[in-house]
């Protein structure tokens, strides 16, 4: 570093970034993996020179400068380059001799996150680690006259139902009649949400389908897994697999093509179809890959050029009214699968939420309605999106459910909700809440990829460079010599593990509330918090 | 937990066989209340007056005469009434509230030309509209408004409400099926309303048990668009409306009550004759799913009775008696009270998949299991 390095407006301190790298020179073996595996370049090797002056004891000899040499570990200060506190410098480190270290005090960082005017983009989720759903307890407790329920001992019937659901009256006419019965899949009620094929890495996408696959066919859990937007490998479309996953089609219809192709050859069908007009982390906003990731294989599923970014249109370009689409897209997509096929949209929350809601119902062909709150998780969208955008899920889906009791509804066109469930690790406690407050199912991303793939991500800013394709993890990598790093296996090893365990708590918590036989959908009765204005604005009780 | 007693007898009898029935079983109620459903009435209510709508309740002066004032005004005439007003100190615990009655009505020209359902539907929405009336001054409380029935609620120990009202004393109340329920509403405030046997157009029913799943069951009753779905004082209305959905509104059997309310798991299902018709009812009636243990004894308009258990059984409840008249009691002590004389060893105690029946003829004690194929129906 020179002393007359010039000092800029956007000139940092090591002291300004967000994460700082403490590195023991005592520790150090400099074996260099440090720097070889930093996603981002924050570190390089350094070489420092050290100045001493040694003065001798008498006056006889002048003082003498020495000079040595070492090397070392040098953080660069270049916001290009700030460290995002992955660790996995540590990870490699043979003595434990480097780590990153959070400064919270540091803020200036994050004016220079626009360089050449671009404004940020990232993935993951909000930076924001509060959850209202963290806050909500279960308080209806048996405990008296009644037997409380033993989680351990009971039989328990947690599946759900996907797909419109007719009334008794109705469903009793279409039985008599031999009529035609809207499509409707059992399913587990943790579903794992649309990570694309473009987003994810080819290894984590097979340790996916592995675990879900497992769970379906050994453990006899239902399991379902959203394909996300991009297309589904030629292999699986036409595998027997293919009934564990719902087919996401978006705005920008990448990897359509392919599926569309593949009907004839089709071995079984899609669990479901859904639909995606928008999403949690980025309202308004289509998808986004962005050109880091677009490889020949990424591009050849999708059907486009290499290395181009693709942005998908915010709203599907053929329909420009939701009535339109409600009744095009589903009805379209049904007839492809012969109306064998539940087919559902999903929508980020919003306060427009309830129109959507008001025209499913009135269409006999749509299967649900899947709504993603604010804190769900996306691979790459803009900064601002992402921290300032979007409804909380836990009020929307109430006032949706809502809607649907005042028409009598509310068994028939479920809704499956996500955004942030399972942000601070309370994945059963989280859905187990937003089951309560009306949702028939609900959906998890980030979870699967932070406990099946030890995603590093966190809602500290930690991590977050899923959008440029260099993911430590090898989780949103394409590049192979990243997602090398992931056994899917072991990944599908994880799925298997974080089901089965929230099968278990999921059962504690509503055995002792004295459900069992069928999952307490809107038992809202059974719920608590001790802030009175959420109280109020989901109609459950007010505790302190 | 609540205590149960159920009778049906091919001739009338006496309501205090069942109150005493009660009675022996008080170790298990607190005494705190009673409810009683009358149906298949003998005397008067019989040989004259066939087919009279008859509003049970408790009035005071005043309610009295809004009660008359406002059947006037629809085209009732009073035909003949049980109006009861002790004049002894009521049992301690038990309010002073007026009296209670039982009016018998000739329904006004022209309603022998309303459908069955149109009369239905008016006669409910008169008891509805008279128990708002009440709910203002607590003046007028009704409990049923429907031919060949009488109900009475009341707060206090059983027995003692029995001999006080000298149910006993007045043959016009000596009925064929008697629904008996011992102990009031302790979850929530003492309410009448909330008092066991619910009681809805020729159905009625009661439970002992907790329904956790009531709140969603409510909702989705109230959505279902049905006049008379509505009061939910206690946890276990429900219970009576789905009985009352399952056979009025879609017109089953009441072996498929059971399948609405506890369908059977998939694998037990998988090779039941019945299996399409059950995987469409579990499919849309799933938000009738009860969870939470409950024995649920009811009557329907034919004059049947029935007794069913939760999915668990993890409430008591048998059924004994010899021909002409059975019981369906919480505890074998009840029967034993009344039926002292039956064959024990043909009582039945139904598990988590039966249903008993006991037809309107009283001839023999029905079972069905929902392994069963069920009568052809569709
Ligand atoms: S924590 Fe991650 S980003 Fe920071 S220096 Fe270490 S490897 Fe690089
Ligand atoms: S580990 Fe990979 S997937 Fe997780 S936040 Fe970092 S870049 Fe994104």
């Amino acid at each position: 570093m020179l002393t007359e390095r010039p000092i800029t407006p956007s000139t940092l301190g090591v002291k300004d970034l967000n994460w700082q790298i403490e590195w023991d020179k005592d520790l150090c073996t400099q074996c260099g993996r440090c720097t070889s595996v930093c996603p981002v370049n924050a570190i390089e090797l350094g070489v420092h020179r050290k100045r001493e002056i040694k003065t001798p004891a008498s006056l006889m000899k002048k003082a003498e400068n020495e000079y040595s040499i070492f090397y070392g570990i040098r953080q660069k200060t270049d916001p290009a380059y700030a460290c995002i506190g992955c660790s996995m410098c540590n990870m490699v480190c043979p003595n434990n001799a480097i780590g990153p270290k959070r400064e919270e005090g540091s803020t200036t960082q994050k004016f220079h996150n626009d360089r050449g005017g671009n404004p940020r983009t990232r993935g993951g989720r909000r930076n924001s680690g509060e959850s209202l759903l963290d806050q909500i307890k279960f308080m209806r407790i048996s405990m008296l006259t009644d037997p409380a329920l033993d989680a351990g001992r009971h039989e328990f019937r947690l599946n759900t139902l996907l797909g419109r659901v007719q009334s008794p009256e109705e469903s009793l006419k279409t039985y008599q009649e031999h009529g035609w019965k809207p499509p409707v899949r059992e399913i587990y009620p943790l579903v794992i949400g649309g990570m694309s094929f473009g987003a994810m890495s080819p290894n984590m996408w097979e340790g996916l389908q592995m675990g879900v696959a497992y769970l379906n066919e050994e453990l006899n859990m239902p399991v379902r897994i959203s394909t996300g937007e991009g297309g589904c490998p030629p292999r699986l479309l036409r595998s027997r697999f293919l009934k564990y996953v719902i087919l996401q089609i978006a705005s920008g219809y990448f990897g359509w093509d392919e599926i569309i192709h593949a009907i004839p050859e089709m071995k079984v069908d899609p669990c479901a179809i859904e639909i995606k007009y928008g999403q949690g982390a980025k309202p308004g906003d289509g998808g986004l890959l962005m050109w880091y990731k677009v490889n020949k294989l990424i591009a050849a599923i999708r059907g486009v050029p290499e290395g181009v970014s693709l942005p998908s249109p915010p709203t599907h370009q053929t329909q420009y009214s939701i009535e339109e689409s409600v009744a095009k897209m589903i009805q379209s997509m049904s007839m492809a699968w012969g109306f064998r096929v539940p087919v559902y949209p999903k929508i980020s929350a919003s306060s427009t939420s309830l129109a959507v809601l008001n025209n499913l119902t009135r269409n006999p062909y749509a299967a649900g309605l899947a709504i993603d709150g604010e804190d769900g998780g996306t691979g790459a969208a803009y900064n601002v999106s992402m921290n300032h955008m979007g409804h909380p899920i836990a009020s929307n889906l109430r006032d949706c459910y809502n809607a649907l009791v005042v028409t009598g509804k509310q068994n028939e066109l479920p809704l499956i909700a996500g955004g942030g469930i399972g942000k601070s690790g309370n994945l059963a406690a989280n859905a187990a809440a937003l089951i309560m407050l009306g949702a028939s199912a609900v959906q998890v991303g980030k979870y699967v990829m932070q406990a099946g793939a030890g995603c590093l991500g966190s809602e500290k800013d930690r991590c977050n460079v899923c959008n440029i394709g260099v993911c430590p993890k090898g989780i949103t990598s394409q590049d192979p010599r990243l997602y090398r790093r992931l056994d899917p296996e072991k990944v599908a090893e994880r799925v298997v593990d974080f089901y089965l365990s929230f099968d278990t708590e999921i059962k504690k918590i509503i055995a002792p509330l004295g459900r069992s036989t069928s999952l307490p959908i809107g038992m809202a009765d059974a719920l608590g918090i001790s802030d009175r204005d959420a109280a109020d604005r989901l109609g459950i009780k007010y505790v302190v | 937990m609540c205590r149960l007693f159920a009778l049906t007898s091919r001739d009338p009898i006496s309501p205090m066989l069942a109150i005493n029935a009660l009675n022996t079983m008080k170790e298990g109620h607190d005494g705190s209340g009673v409810g009683l459903c009358l149906r298949g009435l003998g005397g008067r209510f019989e040989e004259e007056l066939q087919g009279c709508p008859i509003l049970s309740g408790i009035f005071t002066e005043a309610g009295l005469r809004r009660l008359e004032q406002y059947t006037m005004d629809h085209g009732f005439k009073s035909q003949y009434s049980i109006l009861y007003t002790p004049e002894t100190e009521p049992p301690e615990g038990t309010p002073v509230r007026g009296t209670y009655a039982a009016i018998a009505y000739k329904v006004p020209r022209g309603w022998k030309e309303l459908t069955p359902a149109q009369q239905g539907q008016k006669l409910v929405e008169m008891r509805l509209e008279l128990r708002k009336m009440g709910e203002e001054d607590g003046d007028i409380m009704v409990f049923s408004f429907w031919p060949d029935t009488i109900i009475v609620k009341e707060v206090g120990d059983p027995l003692e409400i029995g001999e006080w009202l000298q149910l006993g004393a007045n043959r016009n109340l000596y009925a064929r099926h008697i629904l008996a329920q011992g102990r009031q509403n302790t979850n929530y405030a003492i309410n009448l309303y909330a008092c066991h046997p619910f009681f809805i157009e020729g159905v009625a029913s009661m439970t002992n048990g907790e329904n956790t799943a009531f709140i969603p069951i409510k909702e989705y009753l109230q959505s279902r668009n049905v006049t008379g779905y509505s009061g939910y004082q206690s946890d276990s209305e429900v219970f009576t409306h789905i009985a009352h959905y399952t056979t009025k509104r879609l017109g089953l059997d009441i072996r498929a009550y059971k399948h609405v309310i506890t369908p059977l798991m998939d694998h037990e299902m998988a090779d039941h004759p019945d299996r399409e018709f059950l995987a469409t009812l579990k499919r849309s009636c799933r938000k009738m799913i009860i969870d939470g243990p409950n024995c649920v004894i009811g009557t329907l308009d034919d004059g049947s009775m029935f007794m069913v258990q939760d999915r668990k059984k993890l409430r008591p409840g048998i059924v004994g008696g010899k021909d002409g008249i059975y019981a369906f009691s919480s505890e074998v002590c009840g029967i034993d009270a009344v039926i002292p004389d039956r064959d024990k060893s043909k009582d039945f105690q139904p598990m988590h998949l039966d249903t008993v029946i006991v037809g309107p003829d009283c001839k023999e004690i029905e079972t069905c299991s929902q392994k069963d194929q069920l009568p052809r129906q569709l």
